[in-house]
């Protein structure tokens, strides 16, 4: 018998018994390019056209500015949000056995189902100053439609899918022994859950808040409704590069974009770096 | 610290998993629960661990009623089969942790919870693995770190369920002998779970033997082979085979023969003869024995172990030949237990 000399260096292609290897990378590289990769280096071209004064000056527009801490910054607080309640809403699911738990853990999804446009018009009805909870509000010198806080409660409800679905799976794989454990060893039900349970979701709860933020930031149909989008204050980005469109103002709009691109890039990546550094040291 | 489980009963949703358990432990005792899955030992573990409440019955550390008292406060250290350690913790930190989260005054200070976590990887023989995660670590080395853990909080009692059913044979073994070390060294009472009796009858002091929710013997190893008490004992000790038989005026007959064995104190009627496989003395001619036709013979590390069928009621035994005794070829075998015991028929 003989055997093949070991091979030195870096192959990236290991020998396996699970066929197809070439045939599903090559259609995943196909496949992303035509979906992701041509479009998105479609809008770097056009950006790109514009010469970089020009670009300069629609990116340090006050309004592009404004329109960009708007999104960013509301995407942020209701990732932020979601991460709370959408991590007790996996744990009253995961943890607990009550009649009608099927339904609320099939409610969950039904933002991922919806079309936004008919959520920002319900929540709009019911946020409005004449809306059932808007009414209650108003006494309390809360606006909610037609301001940033609006936007933060349609995203919100975009984005709480992404937080428990994400975090729902890793809770259900806890091993109820570690508490116990840690149990034993005199930990407080308090302490189990900051320093036991916490930290093992911590990774999950990570992704659910990148997920639900990157949505945010992208996130138009259920938002134009409830914002108002009053130019430097409830004008969103995304919006922002529609009503460049409608004028024509193609330059403008992927100049926009490309920003956008570029900042959500650049946070993911942090997230995914946050990821794999967490991901090796706990196995 | 004595330990004493008190007329013990435990229902799982209205499933009885004890039945009226009582044991005492003595203090610096290292004490085995052994038997088949579902015979309720470690259910009866984590009750002493107070990780399960008693439907009724006490339980108690010393003089005091431990019942009353939370897990958090039993100040128990309890291993776990699959380890459980905290993943996302080191080494040291895992070991620490017991330490790290007491309040106040008993809270040691930082240096000393590290000074002792590095006594305690000492101690289980893992110096220089504290920075380590658990995920870095083979599982008898996680089990060490789980008995290091447990041990930081100077329990009164240390609890281990089944420790050694995840590790490989050679493991087992080892630990298993360094367990014993640990024991001696340290003096915990421990009580430990485990279904191989191998391990129970080589590592405790005493055994406890339970089946389906009842504890049928406390003993020492030697009580529990030599004098089990009970048909299930008997059978789930070691090596045994038994045959139906009935006592006739003092004297055992297998169907319409004696076999040659007297058994003058017990009482007239159906019994089961119970005798080990390789405790039987070989006979040539047959008045007074039990013969039977080689139905099945196998070959078993150093013996031969030989099915007979005994009489025309299809009965099998076994029992063990020397590997080159010629009555392995035979047809038919005649035999006399050497050590038996007779339980009655119920």
């Amino acid at each position: 018998m003989t055997t093949a000399p070991a091979q030195a260096g870096w192959r990236f292609r290991q020998p396996s018994v699970i066929p197809g290897f070439g045939l599903t990378l090559g259609f995943s590289l196909a496949y992303l390019t035509l979906i992701i990769l041509i479009p998105l280096s479609g809008l770097l071209w056009r950006s790109a056209a514009l010469g970089w004064p020009e670009f300069w000056a629609i990116a340090t527009d006050r309004r592009t500015i404004k329109a960009l801490e708007i999104s960013f910054g509301t995407a942020f607080i209701a990732a932020a949000v979601n991460v709370v309640f959408g991590t007790l809403v996996a744990w009253v699911l995961v943890r607990y056995r009550f009649p009608g738990r099927r339904i609320v853990d099939a409610m969950v999804d039904l933002p991922f189902a919806l079309p936004t446009a008919v959520a920002g018009i319900a929540l709009t009805t019911l946020y409005a100053p004449n809306g059932w909870i808007g009414k209650l509000l108003m006494p309390l010198g809360i606006k909610v439609a037609y301001t940033p806080l609006g936007i933060v409660i349609a995203l919100v409800f975009i984005g709480l899918p992404f937080v428990v679905r994400t975090v729902q799976p890793i809770m259900e794989e806890i091993d109820k022994e570690v508490e116990e454990a840690a149990a034993t060893l005199g930990a407080s039900r308090f302490q189990i859950i900051t320093r036991i349970l916490f930290p093992g979701l911590a990774p999950a709860i990570v992704t659910g808040f990148s997920l639900a933020f990157a949505r945010g930031v992208g996130e138009y149909g259920s938002v134009i409704f409830i914002a108002g989008n009053l130019p430097y204050k409830s004008e969103i980005a995304p919006l922002l590069i529609v009503i460049r469109l409608e004028e024509y103002n193609y330059p403008a709009a992927t100049a926009i974009a490309a920003i956008m691109l570029a900042l959500s890039f650049v946070m993911l990546l942090v997230v995914n770096l946050a990821q794999t550094w967490s991901r090796k040291r706990y196995g | 610290m004595e330990v004493r489980v008190a007329n013990v009963r435990k229902e799982f949703d209205r499933f009885p998993a004890l039945h009226d358990v009582s044991l005492d432990i003595k203090s610096g005792e290292l004490i085995a629960l052994l038997g088949p899955s579902g015979s309720g030992k470690t259910t009866l573990l984590r009750l002493i661990a107070g990780l399960e409440r008693p439907t009724r019955g006490k339980i108690f550390f010393g003089d005091e009623d431990a019942s009353q008292r939370s897990i958090q406060e039993r100040n128990v250290g309890f291993v776990f089969q699959h380890y459980a350690l905290f993943r996302h913790m080191t080494v040291a930190d895992n070991i620490g942790f017991g330490l790290k989260v007491r309040h106040g005054p008993s809270r040691p200070p930082a240096q000393e919870i590290r000074r002792r976590a590095s006594e305690l990887l000492d101690l289980v023989q893992l110096s220089g693995l504290e920075k380590r995660y658990p995920a870095q670590l083979s599982g008898g080395q996680r089990q060490r770190v789980a008995l290091a853990r447990a041990m930081a909080i100077e329990p009164k009692v240390l609890l281990l369920d089944e420790p050694f059913g995840a590790l490989d044979a050679q493991v087992r073994r080892e630990l298993r002998r360094w367990l014993r070390e640990i024991h001696d060294a340290t003096g915990h009472t421990t009580v430990f779970v485990t279904h191989d009796q191998e391990e129970a009858l080589e590592l405790a002091d005493r055994v406890v033997v339970m089946s389906q929710g009842r504890i049928e013997q406390v003993g020492t190893a030697d009580d529990i082979y030599d004098t089990p008490n009970s048909p299930f004992v008997y059978g789930f000790i070691g090596e045994s085979s038994s045959l139906p038989v009935k006592v006739e005026n003092g004297e055992i007959w297998l169907a319409d023969r004696p076999i040659g064995l007297a058994a003058p104190h017990e009482p007239s009627g159906d019994a089961t003869l119970f005798f080990r496989p390789h405790d039987v003395e070989l006979l040539d001619g047959c008045s007074g024995c039990i013969a039977g036709t080689v139905a099945a013979s196998r070959r078993v590390a150093g013996t031969r172990r030989v099915e007979l069928e005994i009489g025309g009621e299809r009965q099998r035994v076994e029992i063990e030949l020397p590997v080159d005794h010629p009555a392995a070829q035979k047809s038919r075998v005649a035999f006399r237990p050497g050590r038996w015991k007779l339980f009655p028929t119920a």
